[in-house]
């Protein structure tokens, strides 16, 4: 199909309806809202809903109400708006209802600024709504992906009832670059679990309640069954240069662009450093962080984000204190330049 | 303390299969509540006019949290006051179906209070049922917003005051103050003729959805005897002595009547016809990479800045365009933050062979600044040997750097020449192509009538282009 040259925000609407989403509910939020935009314009064209939602929190349980009957709903945002969806996010993970969410992130606390952060990892890889639960989350790092992670997000939502988010942030957002886009998903797996209006749904029920405690312990475990599951088959990630790196970046986003960029100069000086990226953030790669741990020629690791460092700490953990774990990252919106990334790479080796 | 909903209707489900422990018969509402008896009319009226099997219910959290147990209809559980907004996204989804919110006090008036201003305010084609008992029945008899001046609840021990709690809230008034509700009604549920009232108007709430007219709003004024700490029989005399004082009954709104029924029709385009409605199809023009006149040094990292308004962000875009026809990877990035304050804009554009990196132009190949501050700001960024394009016409000043290729460009002149002083990029835009080297001018003109799609447009651009081309090879010569 058509190759576009189109903004990573527009990418997700026109991956999410050739996904087969008919049904868009949102706020406007920058850096989010060119997604809005471009779901007003589409979703009508294809006999879709969208719809300007009073609040975020409307919004996501708008969202919940149109994932309860079936069909592929989503809803995006940023960062603060997030922090408003959560109560929906819970409550989407208990009554296990497929959608898709987009967080396209931006600086914090509070307000906050609209410049690019991943400062929202802790709250959507960890859950952060109320609840052992946890959201799939996927990380783009392209126009490309936002379209291509959009699409398998929804598969994945449906696949394991479960909501699942696309993290992105401002930069991906706002970035233009070619897009390959696929062809539409045609056959989509009945749902008999949905509430859909007729008469064989009556005994359907879409809710997060469980009052006796050896029932709520039950389904609990069920979900954490579900996402056990979920990372034994859909951790996916990308390795850049690794085979006889001595020291492992690791970044995510926008950052995995930069870090790319910074390891072919580094290369160039003939330093021994590769980068892993995860795609999928839960499920974590922590399998293949912990096998690279032990291998012999891997020295140490390091992290980089645009936060205080929060996906440092799932880093760690797969490292386990086999290697040095060593950390940096930029907030408020400032992303470090490909000069700054080779000066602290550099430094941060001199733990080898 | 559970009361047991005679006469069951098809509404209902034969046993309350949901419900925990071995009475499947019976609600778990108490006695007196008036739950159960308006449970009764609604699922009564589905049965009448046989919508049971296509309803779908949306229980609240508040005492009717449970409804789900009873009705025998599709059923979904709604966060604390979000009800409206999931009736919203079932009722948008399944237009055909109907749609109940059913609400309390505390869930519609306080928490969810924008919820329902909103969904009545689109005038969502939903039947909403409030039940209106002035207290928290669920949690523990707190005040509610329709809690009384006065009244005692475990919130306001000393009684709800004007001075801290402000007056108790009229939800019909106030939704009957909105365009688009089409009936909006409050009744009491007190004593058999009110409840016959009542019943009415469950039947004429429901009806109205089934003849598509809208948003409808019933205000159910209901019993709480344990929340009142009354016997059932004192609680029907309480609404009526003091409860109807303060919520009066009556209409307040009823247009259904009057109004055209809404067009829930729904037409999904089938997943194959999508690529088109959505404007993937593939543009005719083809490329053949092979017969372009590149450079083989075409990697470029271009910055291109000035005033908001100038086509700074366009230019960029038609580069990468013209780079993605020409088979190689692009980016572009909006100057994003705080570089965006001051008035200038500016975007980074990479074309390169290779797998693109980091999308930032940080020390660009190319500079084309459009503003005197743009080159103020930038030229010292460009790399040695670099080339430095400046709109001649608008920035009285000169680069300073004599490492770099200079290219003076009077471009807002020439588009003013020419009729149209927005044209000054596709201008610069001809003397890039003339110029360098990783513009195939071909490509640019192959390109330009996907971008400027109106006639007259695309004229006055082509010239503009021209006259770019010329000045570019001029210059290059």
């Amino acid at each position: 199909m058509a190759k576009q040259f189109v903004k990573g925000n527009e990418a997700i609407v026109k991956g999410a309806i050739l996904a087969g989403c008919r049904a868009y509910y949102g706020y406007p939020i920058t850096p989010a809202s060119e997604i809005a935009h471009a779901a007003a314009l589409y979703m009508p064209l294809v006999g879709g809903t969208f719809l300007q939602a009073e609040s975020e929190i409307a919004a996501i349980n708008m969202v919940y109400g149109a994932a309860g009957t079936g069909i592929r709903a989503m809803t995006a945002s940023s960062s603060p708006g997030f922090s408003l969806k959560q109560e929906g996010m819970s409550y989407l993970a208990g009554a296990e209802l497929p959608c898709v969410v987009v967080d396209i992130m931006r600086g914090g606390p509070g307000l906050g600024n609209i410049a690019p952060e991943q400062s929202d990892y802790n709250q959507v890889v960890k859950g952060g709504g109320h609840g052992n639960y946890k959201n799939i989350v996927l990380a783009p790092n392209s126009a490309q992906e936002m379209c291509d992670l959009t699409m398998l997000a929804f598969d994945l939502a449906d696949k394991y009832r479960n909501p699942a988010v696309v993290l992105a942030d401002g930069f991906i957002g706002q970035m233009m670059e070619p897009v390959d886009f696929p062809e539409p998903v045609e056959e989509f797996a009945e749902k008999k679990w949905a509430i859909r209006g007729v008469d064989g749904d009556r005994l359907n029920l879409i809710s997060s309640i469980e009052l006796d405690p050896d029932d709520l312990e039950r389904h609990n475990q069920k979900l954490q069954r579900k996402y056990e599951i979920i990372e034994n088959s859909e951790t996916r990630f990308e390795e850049y240069r690794l085979d006889d790196a001595d020291f492992i970046v690791i970044g995510y986003g926008i950052v995995s662009r930069m870090v790319h960029t910074a390891i072919d100069q580094l290369r160039i000086e003939g330093v021994k450093v590769g980068m892993l990226r995860p795609i999928t953030l839960m499920p974590f790669p922590t399998r293949r962080i912990t096998e690279l741990a032990a291998m012999d020629h891997v020295k140490a690791f390091s992290v980089i984000e645009l936060s205080n460092g929060q996906m440092v700490d799932d880093v760690r953990l797969a490292v386990n204190g086999a290697k040095p774990v060593e950390f940096y990252g930029r907030m408020g919106g400032n992303v470090p330049s490909i000069k700054e990334l080779v000066h602290e790479i550099k430094r941060m080796m001199r733990v080898l | 303390m559970s009361v047991k909903i005679l006469g069951k209707s098809e509404g209902f489900y034969d046993t309350y299969e949901r419900r925990p422990g071995s009475n499947k018969e019976q609600t778990h509402y108490c006695p007196g509540c008036g739950h159960g008896i308006l449970h009764k009319m609604i699922a009564e009226a589905l049965t009448d006019y046989e919508v049971a099997e296509n309803c779908i219910f949306v229980s609240p959290v508040g005492c009717s949290v449970f409804a789900y147990y009873y009705f025998n209809a599709g059923n979904i559980q709604a966060a604390h006051g979000r009800a409206p907004a999931v009736a919203t996204g079932v009722k948008r989804a399944l237009p055909e179906s109907i749609v109940i919110s059913y609400q309390g006090d505390g869930d519609l008036a306080a928490i969810g209070g924008n919820e329902i201003l909103h969904a009545a305010n689109r005038g969502e084609a939903m039947t909403v049922f409030f039940v209106n008992n002035a207290i928290y029945g669920m949690t523990g008899g707190q005040m509610a917003p329709t809690t009384l001046i006065g009244q005692k609840t475990t919130t306001t021990p000393y009684g709800r005051t004007l001075q801290n709690e402000g007056y108790p809230m009229r939800m019909a008034e106030i939704i009957a103050s909105l365009e688009s509700p089409v009936y909006v009604e409050r009744v009491m549920l007190a004593d058999v003729r009110s409840k016959n009232a009542a019943r009415k108007a469950v039947r004429r709430g429901i009806k109205n959805q089934i003849e598509k007219k809208g948003f409808s709003f019933i205000e159910v004024l209901s019993t709480c005897p344990t929340g009142w700490k009354m016997t059932a029989p004192q609680s029907e005399e309480w609404i009526k002595s003091t409860l109807m004082q303060n919520f009066p009954l009556g209409v307040f709104k009823d247009i259904a009547q009057q109004v055209e029924p809404l067009d829930l029709s729904q037409n999904l385009a089938a997943p194959a016809r999508v690529p088109k409605l959505i404007g993937l199809e593939q543009d005719n023009v083809k490329f053949d990479s092979a017969s372009m006149k590149l450079s083989e040094t075409i990697d470029q990292e271009i910055k291109i800045a000035g005033f908001g308004g100038q086509g700074v962000l366009s230019l960029g875009v038609w580069l990468s365009e013209i780079g993605m026809r020409e088979d190689l990877e692009v980016s572009w990035i909006p100057s994003y933050g705080p570089e965006m304050r001051g008035g200038t804009a500016n975007c980074h554009v990479k074309l390169s062979r290779e797998a693109i990196g980091s999308p930032l132009v940080t020390h660009p190949t190319v500079l084309v600044a459009m503003n005197r501050p743009s080159l103020e700001k930038f030229e010292d960024d460009v790399i040695e040997g670099g080339a430095i394009l400046w709109d001649s016409s608008l920035i009285d000043i000169e680069p300073k750097r004599d490492d770099v290729i200079r290219i003076p460009i009077p471009a807002t002149e020439i588009a003013k020449e020419l009729g149209n002083t927005k044209t000054s990029n596709v201008v610069i835009l001809g003397v890039l192509a003339g110029y360098s080297d990783f513009l195939d001018p071909i490509v640019v003109q192959q390109v330009l009538p996907l971008i400027f799609k109106k006639r007259h447009l695309l004229e006055i651009n082509l010239k503009a282009f021209q006259k770019g081309l010329e000045l570019g090879r001029a210059l290059q010569a």
